[in-house]
């Protein structure tokens, strides 16, 4: 490795008491994103990718156990002070939730939020704030942006309300931007609006981006690489095009086979995949994916199969039976 | 259950200039605007658009859970919507709907066997034995075991199977026609597959005749023989399901196609144009209501309501300048 990449996520473990026992939501995960690349993280619901992206974030809740590092623009986040991480979630490390209410305030203004990031984190002054967040409500689409600086979020829809979000985590021109289902809640237009907005931002700051989402589609044709999560871990990681067409994970197979394909003839059905994720609380001794995998056999019940390299250094799999590379289905 | 007399060849819905409203302080929601449709015998009609264009509304108004404003529901050559009391109830068993949040739809304080046994006594089954084998029956149809489903609580099942749930309650009477709103929207990936299948194969069992409303047009047409587009309480475009993919003839169902997030690396999604949001139902744009967002809008398309009219064979579009 030549240069240090932007994030670096390190070995990163999240255990949760529940009253049902321990949870871990996130099982040692490593993960790279270079400056200005685009990492797509791609799971089930459930399968601990908000849980991640809070790990990176710090912003864990008070009763998760974090062990591992998280390496961001040359500072382990785990050694700053809450005042000094506040400071930089403003600045260069930058979310957008699922829900934009997550991180927007209720009963202050568009424009009273925006201007008191600009001001906090840029030491602008109130007019230089104002004219900054009318330009940036314009760059994420929204029509007469200086009169919705004086509305309030509910009077927003929803797809609305998600610029406006996107707004607020652009505005102090943040190294990394953490998209979390950014686009799960919005309709498909809403949703392909969205995903061009924050990709034409992106390769105007030259900005780096972890898109979270459950959707292939989403992240197939706008990410440099992909890590596809499985009850906690990472099942594979791949540049996005070996992923889709050299895929050897067998979970990654069937993901993309079980969605319905657009090409294809009304009632064709569909190649599900039975059963469902394991009880996140009851981990299995052998591979997660063994009771719903077509290709379980011998060691899957009883070893966890550890990421290995494919052809390449960048391609990484966890599997005892990986399928043959080329001979995966394709979309 | 006792058949009406009916046109056997003619279409089992018949849906003619439909319209539902809200009203809201003193304004008034246009949910449903003049929306006429039919449904063949053994049909899936899938409806899509985006969310508050009307789709929820459109099945429950079939369904006389909303009562319309206007227009009439022929169900097997009889109008829904001057029934009242006995012979709606009785109309009731023969239609049903399933929910878009199964887990919600569930009550969480009664056992799975009572809720799937609730249509049977409210149609009068009154032979426990008779309820428990088809009840029995029905889970064992939609891949769940009854005797260790029966005796628990809905909280103690996933999402997908809530959703079998649902469906084996939808069955249970044996009906002749399923308003599917939004079944497999919040399921996972994975799951979802399974569903669509399950509803694939219970249709063919049952010789079941269904409105699949969707927002996801790849759901959509996997189990549509045809599919309406809806914008803004009105029908864009209907069509057989091939066709309308290929060939779109409304600006809307093309934009909606063009945003269909392709798993396919190689595809890369074309700059969408960006149309922005869809007006509010409260006072929709004069003219054709797609207007507001739609590129190729003129003076006409302000002046005059585009009818429906034909653009290819089975194919119709409500356009003053179709893309056919
Ligand atoms: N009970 C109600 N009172 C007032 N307005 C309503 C009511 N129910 C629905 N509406 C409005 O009617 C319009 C159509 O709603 P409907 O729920 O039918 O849309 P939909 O297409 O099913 O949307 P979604 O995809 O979000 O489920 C929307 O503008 C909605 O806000
Ligand atoms: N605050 C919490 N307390 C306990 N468990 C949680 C909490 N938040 C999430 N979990 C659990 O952690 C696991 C991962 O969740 P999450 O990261 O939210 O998944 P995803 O974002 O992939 O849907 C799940 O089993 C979830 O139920
Ligand atoms: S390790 Fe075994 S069970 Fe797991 S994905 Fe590979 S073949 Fe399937
Ligand atoms: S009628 Fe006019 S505005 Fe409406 S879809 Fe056709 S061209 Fe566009
Ligand atoms: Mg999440
Ligand atoms: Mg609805």
């Amino acid at each position: 490795m030549t240069e240090a990449p932007l994030l670096s996520v390190e070995d990163v473990t999240v255990n949760l008491p529940t009253p049902r026992g321990n949870l871990r939501a996130v099982d040692h995960v490593d993960l790279t994103v270079g400056a200005g690349r685009t990492l797509g993280v791609v799971g089930e619901s459930g399968c601990g990718k908000t849980m991640l992206s809070r790990a990176i974030l710090q912003l864990l809740p008070k009763k998760a156990k974090l062990s591992g590092r998280v390496m961001f623009d040359g500072q382990d986040l785990l050694q700053l002070s809450p005042e000094k991480l506040r400071k930089l979630r403003g600045r260069s490390l930058a979310v957008v939730f699922q829900d934009p209410m997550t991180s927007l305030n209720p009963v202050l203004t568009i424009g009273t939020q925006l201007i008191e990031t600009l001001q906090e984190h840029l030491e602008l002054d109130m007019a230089a704030a104002t004219r900054r967040s009318v330009e940036l409500l314009a760059a994420v689409g929204i029509p007469a942006p200086e009169q919705r600086l004086m509305q309030y979020p509910h009077q927003l829809s929803g797809g609305m309300r998600q610029r406006v979000a996107i707004a607020i985590a652009l505005s102090c021109e943040p190294k990394l931007l953490i998209a979390d289902e950014p686009t799960t809640a919005l309709d498909v237009t809403i949703q392909a609006q969205i995903l061009d907005l924050l990709a034409r931002e992106q390769r105007r700051r030259h900005m780096a981006m972890v898109l979270i989402t459950h959707d292939l589609g989403v992240v197939a044709g706008r990410t440099d690489e992909v890590a596809v999560m499985y009850a906690g871990r990472v099942v594979e990681r791949a540049p996005t095009p070996a992923l889709f067409k050299k895929m050897r994970m067998p979970y990654t197979e069937a993901l993309l086979a079980a969605l319905p394909k657009i090409d294809a003839a009304p009632h064709t059905p569909l190649p599900a995949i039975s059963g469902r994720p394991p009880d996140p609380t009851r981990p299995l001794k052998g591979c997660s994916f063994s009771p719903r995998c077509r290709y379980a056999a011998g060691q899957c019940h009883t070893e966890k199969p550890g990421l290995a390299e494919a052809e390449s250094p960048a391609h990484l799999y966890a599997c005892f039976h990986p399928i043959e590379a080329g001979a995966g289905i394709s979309a | 259950m006792m058949q009406q007399p009916s046109p056997a060849n003619g279409p089992l819905l018949d849906v003619n200039d439909l319209v539902v409203e809200y009203p809201v302080g003193n304004k008034i929601v246009h949910a449903v605007s003049s929306v006429s449709l039919q449904i063949a015998r053994g049909e899936t009609l899938g409806l899509v658009g985006e969310s508050g264009c009307g789709k929820s509304t459109l099945g429950r108004a079939v369904l006389q859970l909303r009562r319309p404003v206007s227009g009439r529901v022929l169900f097997d050559g009889q109008d829904l919507t001057a029934m009242q009391g006995d012979a709606l109830r009785r109309m009731r068993q023969r239609v049903q709907l399933i929910f878009q949040d199964p887990i919600a739809s569930l009550n969480p304080r009664r056992r799975i066997g009572d809720i799937v046994a609730e249509p049977l006594i409210i149609a009068g089954v009154k032979d426990p034995a008779k309820r428990k084998q088809l009840v029995d029956d029905v889970l064992s149809a939609v891949g769940l075991d009854p005797a260790l489903v029966v005796g628990r609580l809905p909280h103690e099942f996933s999402g997908g199977q809530c959703q079998r749930i649902c469906i084996a309650r939808a069955l249970v009477l044996n009906p002749e026609f399923i308003v599917c709103d939004e079944p497999v929207s919040a399921l996972d990936v994975s799951i979802r597959a399974q569903i669509l299948n399950l509803l694939e194969e219970m249709k063919a069992r049952y010789g079941l005749t269904l409105l699949f409303i969707a927002h996801d047009l790849a759901v959509v047409k996997s189990v549509s023989d045809r599919v309406a587009v809806m914008y803004l309480g009105r029908l864009c475009e209907v069509g057989p399901s091939e066709q309308l993919f290929a060939r779109p003839a409304h600006p809307y169902t093309a934009l909606l196609i063009q945003a269909i997030p392709m798993p396919d690396p190689d595809v890369r999604p074309a700059e969408t144009v960006p149309v922005g949001e869809p007006p509010s139902p409260i006072s929709p744009p004069s003219g054709c209501r797609f207007r507001t967002r739609c590129p190729r809008a003129d003076q006409q398309c302000s002046d005059e309501v585009p009818e429906l009219r034909t653009v290819a064979p089975g194919q119709f579009v409500a356009c003053h300048h179709p893309l056919i």
